[in-house]
């Protein structure tokens, strides 16, 4: 099942790309049509993070996951690069997790 | 040479999340050479790492690479091909291909845009899925990733994808109410529904703002 979806949801987006360079430029250039293309991925993006730090297994949980987002922040407001960001978050969940057992 | 990098580190980071949140190595390996389309891959182990269903996975994917659509458009004059090789151009079309390209096309050299398009993208697919194989691999080493902090690597990545977008006062609100609706969402609604309802957000956002502005 899994494989699946990796697969046809893979295809699906490969056609995304493929469809653009054959739509006509009128209909993509739409202003409100562009506008929900920039935000879309805010808000996408946006209730990932929310999912990904304070759900476990589908219910609201609170866990070490917020120290290590918080973290991110403070990096990202450091510019730091990508992998930095990424490793301070884990090395700060993990030092949570291991002090508070 | 700084995009080289920050893609080896992105699909480090890719496979071994993949594999944190449940995928095989080879899984995550067809994610990257048949959808790379990173924001997408992020999104589709995002959702199946919280326990959600295929088809929100699937969703959440194909909403996040719907930009990738715009950017052929902007493409198709830039990098015309045609049958077997448009096959090859549209796999390529992804941010950095068509960042590259169009910076050259805004600097007047046609030409050097369609050879920057064919240089990025290529050498972002080798890259990506060296660094996605090299990351899946070290992950099913590593045992229980909770342990690593791996768990809070999706959310860092997350967010460290949404910093750019937040360009200005609006996008940080459609960010904030999309938090807020997903986790309320998240105690009524099955896992991955909550991340489609945070994109609704802001779609509905984009339309009813796009009239008070025109």
């Amino acid at each position: 099942m899994m494989w699946f979806v990796v697969v046809a949801t893979s295809l699906a987006a490969w056609l995304q790309k493929y469809l653009g360079h054959l739509v006509p430029e009128s209909f993509v250039n739409h202003p409100r049509v562009q506008r929900a293309t920039l935000l879309l991925p805010v808000g996408l993006l946006a209730a990932l993070i929310a999912v990904s730090t304070f759900t476990e297994s589908g219910r609201v949980s609170f866990d070490a996951r917020i120290a290590g987002l918080a973290a991110a922040f403070v990096a990202l407001l450091l510019r730091a690069p990508f992998l930095v960001v990424l490793a301070v978050a884990a090395v700060v969940a993990a030092g949570v997790r291991a002090f508070t057992g | 040479m700084g995009i080289g990098l920050a893609v080896g580190m992105f699909g480090l980071s890719f496979g071994a999340l993949a594999v944190a949140s449940g995928l095989t190595t080879a899984q995550a390996m067809v994610l990257s050479a048949v959808m790379f389309t990173g924001g997408s891959q992020f999104a589709f182990i995002g959702v199946i790492g919280a326990g959600g269903a295929g088809v929100a996975a699937a969703a959440a994917a194909l909403l996040l690479g719907a930009r990738n659509t715009f950017y052929g458009v902007a493409l198709s004059p830039l990098v015309p091909s045609s049958g077997l090789r448009r096959v090859t151009t549209a796999q390529l079309t992804i941010d950095e291909s068509t960042a590259m390209a169009l910076a050259h096309q805004d600097a007047g050299e046609p030409r050097a845009a369609r050879t920057a398009f064919w240089a990025t993208g290529i050498a972002v697919y080798v890259g990506w899925n060296l660094a996605t194989l090299a990351g899946a691999l070290g992950a099913s080493w590593l045992g229980d990733p909770a342990d690593w902090g791996l768990d809070a690597m999706a959310p860092a990545a997350f967010l460290a994808l949404l910093w750019p977008r937040l360009r200005d006062r609006e996008t940080v609100a459609v960010a904030l109410a999309a938090v807020a609706v997903a986790l309320l969402a998240t105690m009524v609604a099955p896992p991955g529904v909550p991340v489609l309802l945070g994109g609704a957000v802001a779609v509905v956002v984009a339309l009813a703002t796009d009239r008070t502005h025109r």
